[in-house]
């Protein structure tokens, strides 16, 4: 900064602390970002049953007693529901992440993005627990 | 202004080096009637009240992009932004988020200037064309690409939101790759998405930075494909 003689100038920096707390659509952001520990979370317990797995019967079924526990119920629930609040808020701002697409001379529009988003998850989904089903009825 | 009886109050954040060691909230009382501007009412306060206020504004209607500032805690147009939907009150009002202040609602936007000076914010003909060679023709699909960002008007809500090479004719991508790709270019970016909800003019910045993610990603991966060498 010049400071040439009479005059005065002090520019004020605010301080950025709790900013996210400051308008809902950054409590919105954060709780995104938190969610994605969720995923991690599952990924972990999952990767937890391939390893238990390859050490044998024993810790196979010691992991599966583990996963049938009400706390690990409990938890079920509560990931699920933070990776469904994870994926809602990816979708939302997927179409801004994206470059401009056109189907036949129109640009494809924000909704039917997060629309697609949403019908891939439905159809993951569905795949996953068909071959799960199809597994235990086997 | 004979008419206006009803009132409402504008608390305004306020800082004056030579007094001030931090800002403080001033109250004012303003009349105000149904069609009256958050700027409006800021221009009653200094013409009627107090004035030593001191805010920038121009056209006061959403083109210049000068009187942007902090209502309510959101980045908004002065100008754009109607008492009538801020009542009963009170409203509060501070300089842009994120800008050193000045002075009250003024901020420094010098950072703002030199960033946008430095990513050539202008068309870089691929080549010369002469005059005889008449205008640059696009096509409506070419202009789709760019024209919603052509759009800004420089008003900074985006940054107080939180923290620009689609053009056919422009040949300029290279030069601004380098500043594009560097670590506070576009990938300082986390996908908020708040820059393009708070913007007037319906740019969507957020969708600029990240379709520029995109390009700084294929110049990444690409230079090691590329034979021409070009990248450093």
């Amino acid at each position: 900064m010049n400071h040439k003689a009479g005059t005065v100038r002090r520019p004020y920096v605010r301080p950025m602390q709790g900013w996210w707390r400051r308008d809902p659509f950054f409590v919105r952001y954060m709780v995104r970002e938190v969610t994605a520990v969720a995923v991690a979370l599952y990924a972990l317990i999952l990767m937890g049953g391939v390893v238990c797995l390859a050490q044998g019967v024993l810790a196979w079924n010691l992991w599966l007693a583990a996963m049938r526990s009400p706390w690990s119920l409990l938890l079920h629930g509560v990931l699920l529901y933070a990776m469904f609040v994870h994926a809602k808020s990816w979708f939302e701002i997927m179409p801004k992440t994206m470059p401009m697409m056109f189907v036949g001379g129109q640009r494809v529009a924000g909704s039917t993005i997060t629309r697609c988003g949403w019908a891939a998850t439905a159809l993951v989904s569905v795949g996953v627990l068909g071959l799960a089903c199809w597994w235990a009825v086997r | 202004m004979p008419e206006a009886r009803k009132t409402i109050e504008i608390r305004v954040m306020r800082y004056r080096p030579e007094q001030d060691d931090a800002p403080v909230w001033q109250s004012y009382q303003v009349p105000y009637t149904d069609d009256m501007s958050v700027l409006q009412g800021l221009q009653y306060i200094k013409d009627e009240l107090d004035g030593t206020l001191s805010f920038r504004w121009s056209c006061r209607m959403a083109i210049c992009g000068s009187c942007g500032m902090m209502v309510n805690g959101q980045p908004k147009l002065s100008c754009q932004t109607f008492l009538r939907h801020l009542l009963p009150g009170p409203v509060r009002i501070e300089g842009l988020a994120h800008f050193p202040i000045e002075r009250d609602l003024v901020v420094n936007v010098e950072g703002f200037i030199e960033k946008l000076e430095g990513i050539k914010p202008y068309i870089i003909p691929k080549q010369q064309r002469t005059l005889a060679q008449g205008e640059h023709l696009q096509t409506p699909a070419q202009l789709e690409q760019f024209e919603q960002f052509s759009s800004c008007i420089n008003c900074m809500l985006c940054y107080a939101a939180h923290r620009y090479n689609a053009d056919s004719r422009d040949g300029g991508r290279e030069q601004r790759m380098e500043i594009m790709n560097a670590e506070e270019g576009v990938w300082g970016c986390t996908a908020v998405g708040y820059c393009s909800e708070v913007c007037p003019k319906h740019v969507d910045p957020a969708n600029a930075v990240n379709q520029n993610k995109v390009n700084s990603a294929k110049d990444y991966f690409l230079r090691f494909l590329s034979p021409k060498g070009m990248h450093e």
